[in-house]
């Protein structure tokens, strides 16, 4: 029999970033008591990452801005496979989310005449975007961080969730451990809200950090709830490509916004070559009016570089494959070439992205204001996630939420810059919000012993199996290279098929991977721990892939290049059946009530 | 071409521990922690280490690198003399956990005794603020912060002195300027400053401000400043006279 600790809650949070921290201190608010177990320590999560800004309608910089745009905005660059519900709630309530941040602390960049700055991002009309230089998520998750420690929420740093309990279908806590010491923890709980992120690890080439091993995507599987649109995967269009061992950290999309340009090999500005026919009118016909745009110009229109991520990011692979890269497989991105056309270029550049100037400088001894950087795709984001109801964010497992990254409907088949920050925060508080409510309504549910010990020994059999068995951290090299080979950026039925029989032999060679060492913080142990959530996570992801025949926002596909009518009205859903097999389904998309489809007709 | 480079890294914990070396192959633009990641997949899978987003925006991975608090994944191995064995530790200032991990989290305790941020009233009608960017600016060199914990680790107060009881650290004190900076903050902590985080003890050697991956200028933005007005409350002759009479 396994030992553990007991922590009991009204309400779980698990994931500490943008959107875990703000459910927490919403439910907190509410007066039920509140944990939060994070994987790192408090302010380490994927959101210090985020960059280039939150997206809210304020209208500070441009007043035609409002919820309506950002909706329709939002829809479209979802290529309307987006929970409508969820878009339209996040349109109406970001920039009530912002100015809360201001009034906890958070200093956002001013405008002249001190309100909050808001800069132009891709795909969004207006500049919408209100910021901190290029570290808008430090400054979120901080202010987040030093105002949710007095809220009364009590922390568990360096703690993994293993799996969540279930009460006959009811959700009834968690079970993990603590990386210090390698001890069990329960968690009972009245209601959990998964806020984990993302699942960018399962790629080779990734803008995340470790822990995005698509663990609450596989706990809310694994517990019964639906996941949507998991074929979704984005790539962000500017990951840096060299040295090889920073391959893949993000290079925010604000370079562009800033009036950075994309350049192949032959100097050409090759995203005006391209351009998709729903954005034509919103697009710059000259590269003297995309630079107008990125000044505030508000006659001007957006320069391509600035379409969806999506689309840049294939026209960038595009440039590659045909020979028109950059020395290390990249192409080139330029903002020391805006000096020309700027007094103070270089303290310009600095000033509005330092982050990228020090990065850059440090990691590859390239100085931006000089010289062009080398860019390439990169995994950064996953729209597919949990399905959850647009208001409550309750996944269709009784008592569990989910909000942030994690969770599903959002984006649709393609994120816009900037509409992370906002989710987080939009949809973080009513998790929070619809989690305390639903602990308050029912009383705590039964944790089974039977499943908790079922978890401890599994927990336990790296150390078993010892040494000589599979090696954990190879497993996951392995599978990183099919899914960056196989299931990447663009896509064939025969290459994800083989995908799936790779992730095949991975999960058997995962049940049978082996450690050495003792449970105190053995990194080791940890990642044959994670490998079961990748896999499955992996699996859903290839499986849906393969069962949409068509390209579309992120997915593309080059059997099926064109959008197709009919996958242009469904979504997919995963769902374990009742033998343990994965389930694939294809769903009607909710029809828009008349209202909204009236404000995308508008803004077409 | 692949390189070899010696790596001597501190494995152990609370109760002791000592170096062990590891013979590997290193590549062009590798940074430290690339490598201790290879030294983990090949060679001691349970060798412990804390690391987040490897981008340097998180401060994870501090750690002690030939004697100096880097992060080691912006300690590029072009920067280090790689004929001689790269010597990896972890910070000296905090508890042992495991090889290069650290208890920190008298770092989290420590914060959330400090007094939180308490805005003035709302400068508009719809509940809003109005600040200018150049006032802005001080207080967002201080939210540069990643929260490392090297000027922590290299403050003498705390890593020779063990005053962790009744003194908070570089660190946090550039936390505390930065609420009495903000522009909208009404809180007053400086007798706190004074009496129970003593920032009389720091002697602004500076060793804070020059391993600052984020290039705070602790010292002199953020320290001397409170320490100022710890001095005008406190200790202002002038003041002292007219109090007596």
């Amino acid at each position: 029999m396994a030992e553990y600790r007991t922590h009991p809650y009204d309400v779980l949070v698990i994931g500490a970033g943008g959107a875990g921290l703000r459910a927490a201190i919403e439910a907190a608010a509410s007066g039920v008591k509140v944990g939060v177990v994070c994987k790192s320590l408090l302010g380490k999560a994927h959101t210090v990452m985020a960059e280039g800004g939150v997206a809210a309608a304020m209208a500070n910089v441009d007043d035609r801005d409002n919820w309506r745009v950002h909706f329709a905005d939002t829809m479209r660059g979802g290529q309307y496979l987006n929970n409508w519900r969820m878009a339209e709630l996040h349109a109406r309530e970001a920039p009530e989310r912002v100015r809360e941040l201001e009034a906890w602390g958070a200093l956002f960049d001013r405008t002249r005449d001190g309100k909050i700055l808001q800069r132009n991002f891709g795909g969004h009309r207006y500049p919408r975007l209100a910021h901190v230089g290029d570290r808008t998520g430090l400054e979120m998750i901080r202010t987040l961080q030093d105002h949710g420690i007095h809220s009364g929420m009590e922390v568990h740093m360096e703690c993994t969730v293993l799996s969540l309990l279930v009460d006959s279908g009811r959700v009834a806590g968690a079970f993990g451990y603590d990386r210090e010491k390698g001890h069990f923890i329960l968690w009972p709980a009245k209601a959990v809200v998964l806020a984990t992120g993302g699942v960018g690890r399962a790629f080779k080439i990734s803008s995340n950090s470790w822990e995005y091993t698509g663990d609450g995507h596989a706990l809310a599987y694994r517990a019964g709830a639906e996941l949507l649109d998991m074929e979704f995967v984005q790539f962000h269009p500017t990951g840096m490509v060299w040295p090889i061992s920073v391959r893949g950290i993000l290079v925010t999309e604000g370079v562009r916004g800033e009036g950075g340009v994309l350049r192949n090999s032959e100097g050409k500005r090759f995203m005006f070559d391209d351009i998709p026919e729903n954005y034509k009118s919103q697009t710059a016909d000259s590269e003297e009016e995309g630079w107008r745009y990125t000044q505030g110009d508000k006659d001007a229109r957006r320069p391509p570089e600035l379409l969806t991520r999506d689309h840049v990011a294939r026209c960038i692979n595009r440039e590659v494959k045909a020979g028109r890269g950059s020395p290390h497989g990249g192409v080139f991105l330029d903002i020391a070439w805006i000096k020309q056309r700027i007094a103070k270029g270089e303290e310009h550049i600095k000033r509005k992205l330092p982050s990228m100037y020090h990065q850059f400088k440090q990691l590859a001894d390239i100085d931006i204001t000089k010289e062009p950087m080398e860019v390439g795709p990169t995994t950064h984001y996953m729209m597919g996630g949990v399905k959850v109801d647009g208001d409550s964010q309750m996944s269709t497992a009784p008592g569990l939420f989910a909000a942030g990254e994690v969770a599903a409907g959002l984006h649709g088949a393609n994120r816009l810059g900037g509409n992370s920050l906002s989710d987080l925060i939009v949809f973080g508080k009513r998790a929070g919000q619809y989690a305390a409510e639903f602990a308050k309504a029912n009383g705590a549910a039964a944790v089974d012993e039977g499943q908790v010990q079922a978890a401890a020994r599994k927990a336990l059999a790296p150390f078993e199996r010892g040494p000589g068995a599979e090696n954990p951290y190879r497993i996951q090299y392995d599978l990183q290279e099919a899914m960056q080979a196989l299931v990447g950026i663009v896509r064939v039925e025969g290459e994800m098929q083989q995908a799936l029989e790779e992730i095949g032999k991975l999960q058997a060679r995962a049940a049978n991977a082996g450690i050495d060492g003792n449970r105190m913080y053995n990194n080791g142990w940890h990642t044959a721990m994670d490998l079961e959530n990748m896999l499955t996570v992996s699996e859903a992801i290839t499986r849906a892939a393969v069962l949409r025949k068509e390209s579309r926002g992120a997915q593309f596909r080059d059997d099926y290049p064109d959008k197709s009518a009919d996958w242009g009205k469904h979504n997919i859903v995963v769902r374990r059946g009742s033998d343990g097999q994965m389930v694939i389904e294809k769903r009607a998309v909710k029809a828009l009530p008349a209202e909204l489809q009236q404000i995308i007709e508008e803004m077409k | 071409m692949a390189k070899q480079a010696m790596f001597r890294i501190w494995r152990g914990d609370a109760g002791g521990g000592k170096f062990a070396d590891y013979q590997t192959e290193v590549d062009e633009g590798m940074v430290v922690l690339d490598v201790v990641h290879r030294i983990q997949a090949e060679q001691a899978p349970d060798l412990a280490v804390r690391w987040n987003c490897k981008a340097g925006k998180c401060g994870s991975c501090s750690a002690e690198v030939n004697g100096m608090p880097r992060l080691m994944c912006m300690t590029r191995l072009s920067d280090l003399n790689l004929d001689m064995p790269v010597i990896v530790e972890p910070m000296h200032a905090f508890p042992p956990v495991r090889d290069l991990v650290t208890d920190v989290k008298w770092n989290f305790a420590a914060k959330k005794k400090i007094k939180k941020f308490r805005p003035r009233s709302a400068d508009a009608e719809d509940g809003t603020w109005r600040m200018q960017q150049r006032d802005v600016d001080r207080v967002q060199e201080f939210r540069k912060c990643i929260e490392c914990f090297l000027c922590q680790d290299v403050c003498h107060v705390l890593r020779d002195h063990q005053k962790h009881e009744e003194f908070i650290g570089p660190r946090l004190f550039v936390y505390t300027a930065a609420l009495e900076m903000h522009p909208l903050d009404t809180e007053d902590r400086i007798a706190e400053l004074k009496e129970k985080y003593s920032i009389g003890y720091c002697n602004i050697t500076t060793c804070c401000r020059q391993v600052c991956p984020e290039s705070i200028t602790i010292t002199e933005n953020a320290i001397i400043p409170l320490k100022e007005r710890v001095v005008d409350r406190y200790f202002d002759p002038l003041k002292h006279l007219f109090n007596i009479l």
